[in-house]
């Protein structure tokens, strides 16, 4: 695949918003699409879950993660849509210019008409919920866990504690038995379910994973290795209840505490945020403040079904497509006009062809060097003569003007740049 | 014949339907609470002979990752899923893998096939772009 340096659209991710966006933004009518994933293979973090449950509502199957992904990667690339992997983007401009490292290209720099930002969602760490104790290994997210066990081939322990009741974390509680380590104890600080109930049933209870209601983790215990957790009861206010602590001896502990949208290239780009939901603050066609620059999935906000990210990715698709096709037209109908031998700037730097009947066309310039001799100054098309002036002198205090005569409106209207120039009588 | 109620939860999508199933010990008789036709379909098969979906992943060789998510074409007996699990971790398969392939062809009699979730390509596909 040889890289452009200029896409119709880019898209950030190849997770099922991101891919949703391409197969849009391709049906709309834009032609150059390129998706930028930072993993070695595309699919998002749908490849590391590979229980059941996806594509209920819009395909009407109950399809495992990786399988729910290929389906759509599948009709992107069979549309034509560029993908691009083991790339990491570091930098987008609200200019939309975008900085990548990438293993198969080096540092790369392109250019989009527009973005798609697609970069999905992180998890809460320990540091941000200041959970007290020593840095002992064996404290996980619950995502990162479900990576190794499910991608990488590692067990994280042997005995588990589970904090959060989200669909992640009891997923994984169940995922951990079928591979034969005991889940001791969910702890949910809410006094209700954090995720579906359906996982309640097929997760926990076929299991007989005790699952507790008000209580969280107070610290952990061990200084190498996990050792235990004390978990403690809590009010509706979160507060501890004194005297409710119990020691629960284990060797890992996963967190399952919130997912947060990824935004630190949305930031970048001059995105604003709403700090409810972390994620840009977007229109209904998923457009953010920044013109030509929309986010679909779970940079936006938390999804509970993907089927709900693959249509939000159709909507940003479809307008970053619609985007994209207007700037076109806007570039194509300007004409670049350059500065060649010896002139330092003109004025005006393009022309509108939708416009040239109506203004006249008068260039003003500098020269870079005085020239104290006839010389002709020159406006060319390629090796197209359009127009030229006779000066006895050039100077460059002393502005230049050319006017590009009417009849040359016809060769105008057929080219994309124009180069001035001076050259010898 | 004596007629008893039980409460459960339908599995089958996501939206989790409470059920209050009436029954005889064997038979239902009604259900409650269902959203769908699904729900009663699931109450008479749990009341009897509950049933699950599994999926879990098999060792590959020589390929991009050590394992590939496997996932079963149906639901199984919920007490025949110790047993698949100890059979599929018996297993080592050789890569490529592909999409849809059959890792096993027949679940201890129940006609259910366990299948491959995704490719998985040979490690030699990570040189080339």
């Amino acid at each position: 695949m040889k890289l452009k340096s200029k896409y119709d659209v880019v898209i950030i991710g190849s997770g099922p918003a991101g891919v949703a966006a391409s197969i849009a933004a391709k049906k709309e009518g834009a032609e150059d699409i390129l998706i930028i994933e930072r993993d070695i293979e595309p699919g998002g973090i749908l490849l590391q879950c590979i229980h059941n449950g996806f594509g209920l509502e819009l395909l009407k199957e109950d399809l495992p993660g990786p399988m729910y992904a290929q389906r759509f990667i599948e009709e992107a690339v069979s549309l034509g849509v560029n993908l691009l992997v083991d790339t990491m983007v570091l930098d987008i401009t609200p200019g939309k210019k975008i900085s990548a490292i990438s293993r198969w290209e080096g540092f790369l720099e392109l250019e989009a008409r527009s973005i798609v930002l697609a970069m999905g969602c992180r998890e809460r760490t320990r540091p941000q919920i200041r959970l007290p104790g020593y840095r002992p290994a064996g404290v996980f997210t619950a995502g990162t866990a479900q990576r190794f066990v499910n991608v990488e081939g590692y067990m994280p322990g042997k005995r588990f504690v589970v904090l959060g009741s989200g669909d992640i974390g009891m997923i994984m509680a169940r995922r951990l038995t079928w591979e034969g380590a005991k889940v001791e104890r969910v702890l949910e600080i809410l006094p209700f379910l954090s995720g579906l109930t359906r996982n309640y049933v097929q997760c926990l209870m076929d299991y007989d994973i005790p699952l507790q209601f008000s209580h969280t983790v107070s610290r952990i215990l061990g200084k190498n290795r996990v050792e235990a957790v004390e978990s403690v009861q809590v009010d509706e206010k979160w507060q501890p209840i004194p005297g409710s602590e119990e020691i629960i001896p284990c060797d890992t502990l996963l967190l399952s505490v919130g997912l947060i949208p990824e935004n630190e290239l949305s930031r970048k780009a001059g995105v604003i945020l709403d700090p409810i939901t972390g994620g840009p603050i977007v229109d209904e066609g998923m457009q953010t403040n920044v013109s030509g620059i929309f986010a679909a999935g779970n940079t936006v906000h938390v999804y509970d079904l993907v089927d709900w990210v693959t249509e939000a990715g159709f909507i940003a698709g479809k307008q970053a497509g619609k985007y994209a096709i207007v700037d076109k037209k806007k570039t194509t109908r300007m004409i670049k006009v350059k500065s060649g031998d010896n002139i330092r700037y003109v004025i005006p730097h393009q022309l509108d062809k939708e416009a040239l009947t109506e203004n006249e066309v008068r260039l003003q310039m500098r020269v870079v060097k005085p020239v104290e001799e006839k010389v002709w100054v020159e406006v060319v098309d390629g090796s197209n003569l359009l127009t030229r002036k006779l000066h006895r002198y050039v100077r460059p205090g002393e502005m230049v003007t050319i006017d590009i005569p009417k009849n040359s409106y016809d060769a105008l209207l057929k080219t994309d740049s124009l180069t001035v120039k001076v050259s010898k009588h | 014949m004596v007629e008893e109620k039980m409460k459960m939860v339908c599995i089958t999508c996501p939206v989790g339907c409470s059920l209050e199933v009436n029954h005889d010990g064997k038979v239902v008789i009604t259900v409650e609470g269902q959203q769908c036709k699904k729900g009663i379909a699931y109450a008479k098969v749990e009341l009897t002979d509950p049933r699950r979906m599994v999926t879990t992943t098999v060792k590959v060789r020589d390929g991009l990752h050590p394992l590939v998510p496997v996932g079963i074409s149906a639901t199984i007996p919920k007490h025949l899923i110790i047993k698949v699990l100890e059979e599929l971790r018996k297993i080592e398969i050789q890569a490529p893998v592909v999409m849809g392939q059959v890792i096993m062809e027949d679940v201890f009699g129940t006609g259910v096939k366990v299948i491959a979730s995704r490719s998985m390509p040979a490690k030699e596909a990570i040189l080339t772009q």
